[in-house]
């Protein structure tokens, strides 16, 4: 992509009460559309960029209206919502949705193919687009459903990650429950939690129960994977077989983000956060912190950003563009969204006093 | 307008971009009909309509309220409450949120 500032960047950013859109040439000044759906929480934003479109996917939520999916062609001047839902169980489930919480295009490879995460704890793959989904019945007849549990946002899969390389294996994070794994193309899941802890149940390594806040995928290194726990930072080799800590050199090991660079092997991002009894950036000091080796060391990176901040920045309250270098996007509970670059060496603020930041998407869309 | 054997269904302004614009429909009944049939009637022609005030179940969602000439279903017979010709159904949003 180009490195010139002339890439086209698209910065969605779904809040508690809306959806704001913004642009830009240069990463640093942008000009927003918005607030789309006013008064409805948009937890869950896809960008799909393949097929030669860009396609805005968005969960929406009205407290009283309940949930349901929409997506625009024109970067959010028209928005179309399938008449009969894209998700909506089926009559013998007895279930209802009640919030998307993951929207998550599939490889260029795939076109077409788009997964959701939603609560109730549940899956679902699209093959045209996101205009439809079918819901994943190997997980949700699963033998540990009933011993799932719900964090404080409710009880849901909020991270789908397919695998780039092999069609059959896809991986999930649930909270509570923790990372699955299918090798089979979704028929069967089996919990991948060795060496992750449960600090609040009475085994702290059990095989699953676990509170994962979110998983993401090495580019180049597809059995290479890295989870923000719920307290606890891991990276697995093997494909989620086993997982080993690499929180050292945080400030903190709790966090709701992971973000993986989407071109090289072993950098990855989180922004850590002290927990349990406060539940603010560490001494209110907001930073990021990125890894270049696979989480053997990691580097603070606050150029920018106000100081002191006091907001949690939400599990998919971050995001990358694919550009070069790689920018980094995260918007606060306090409603401002802060935008590098330079792959977080430095920050500025792309918009502020927003409600609280729930998802933030970006891609080149140009 | 209704007739005066139809039922009147009061949309509140919110979903008004679902029923075409429309604030209030005119269902043609034959006689007395549950408040989940009159649903599925609109629903048919506007479906999304459906989608917001019930969820896939056919449960009424927990925030939004429906009056059978002036009283609240949840106190009657839920969804399956009897609408008479004539009577007027008000769909209505409950408080919540922040």
């Amino acid at each position: 992509m180009a490195s010139n500032g002339a890439a086209h960047i698209l910065l969605a950013v779904g809040t508690k009460k809306g959806l704001w859109l913004g642009t830009s040439t240069d990463r640093a000044e942008f000009t927003f559309t918005g607030p789309h759906f006013l008064m409805n929480e948009i937890p869950s934003i896809g960008i799909d960029t393949r097929d030669g479109r860009t396609r805005i996917m968005v969960g929406v939520r009205s407290e009283h209206w309940g949930p349901t999916v929409a997506h625009s062609d024109d970067l959010g001047a028209t928005w179309t919502e399938p008449e009969d839902g894209a998700i909506t169980f089926p009559p013998d489930t007895g279930a209802a949705l009640e919030r998307i919480w993951q929207i998550h295009p599939d490889t260029a490879q795939r076109p077409g193919v788009v997964w959701a995460g939603c609560e109730p704890i549940s899956v679902w793959k699209s093959t045209d687009g996101g205009e439809h989904f079918e819901l994943n019945r190997g997980l949700w007849d699963h033998p540990h459903r009933a011993e799932w549990g719900a964090g404080a946002g409710g009880a849901a899969a909020h991270t789908v990650l397919p695998s780039p390389v092999d069609e059959d294996t896809i991986h999930i994070a649930m909270s509570t429950g923790g990372v699955y794994r299918s090798t089979d193309g979704g028929t069967s899941w089996q919990p991948r939690n060795h060496g992750i802890g449960a600090t609040f149940l009475p085994d702290p390594l059990p095989e699953f129960g676990q509170c994962v806040h979110k998983v993401a995928r090495d580019a180049v290194l597809p059995e290479r994977l890295f989870a923000q726990n719920h307290h606890g930072v891991y990276r697995s080799e093997d494909n989620a077989d086993t997982w080993t800590s690499i929180a050292e050199g945080l400030p903190a090991d709790f966090g709701f983000v992971m973000l993986a660079h989407p071109r090289r092997s072993g950098t990855a991002w989180v922004v850590p956060i002290k927990a349990d009894s406060e539940r603010i950036p560490p001494d209110g000091h907001l930073a990021v912190h990125r890894t270049d080796d696979a989480g053997e060391s990691w580097t603070r990176l606050d150029g920018g950003l106000p100081d002191p901040d006091y907001n949690v920045v939400l599990r998919d309250a971050a995001a990358l563009d694919t550009a070069e270098p790689v920018g980094v996007y995260f918007g606060t509970r306090g409603g401002s969204v802060y935008a590098s670059a330079d792959e977080g060496a430095s920050f500025a603020e792309a918009i502020s006093h927003l409600p609280d930041v729930l998802c933030v998407r970006a891609a080149v869309v140009g | 307008m209704a007739d005066a054997g139809d039922v009147a269904l009061l949309v509140p302004s919110l979903l008004r971009q679902f029923t075409g614009g429309a604030a209030e429909l005119a269902l043609a009944v034959e006689g007395p009909a549950t408040v989940a049939e009159l649903l599925d009637t609109v629903g048919a022609a506007h479906p999304i309509f459906n989608r917001r005030v019930r969820d896939e179940t056919g449960a009424l969602r927990r925030y939004v309220n429906i009056y059978v000439a002036g009283e609240d279903v949840r106190r009657r017979d839920g969804l399956a409450t009897v609408v008479l010709p004539g009577q007027e159904v008000m769909v209505i949003q409950s408080v919540a949120g922040g």
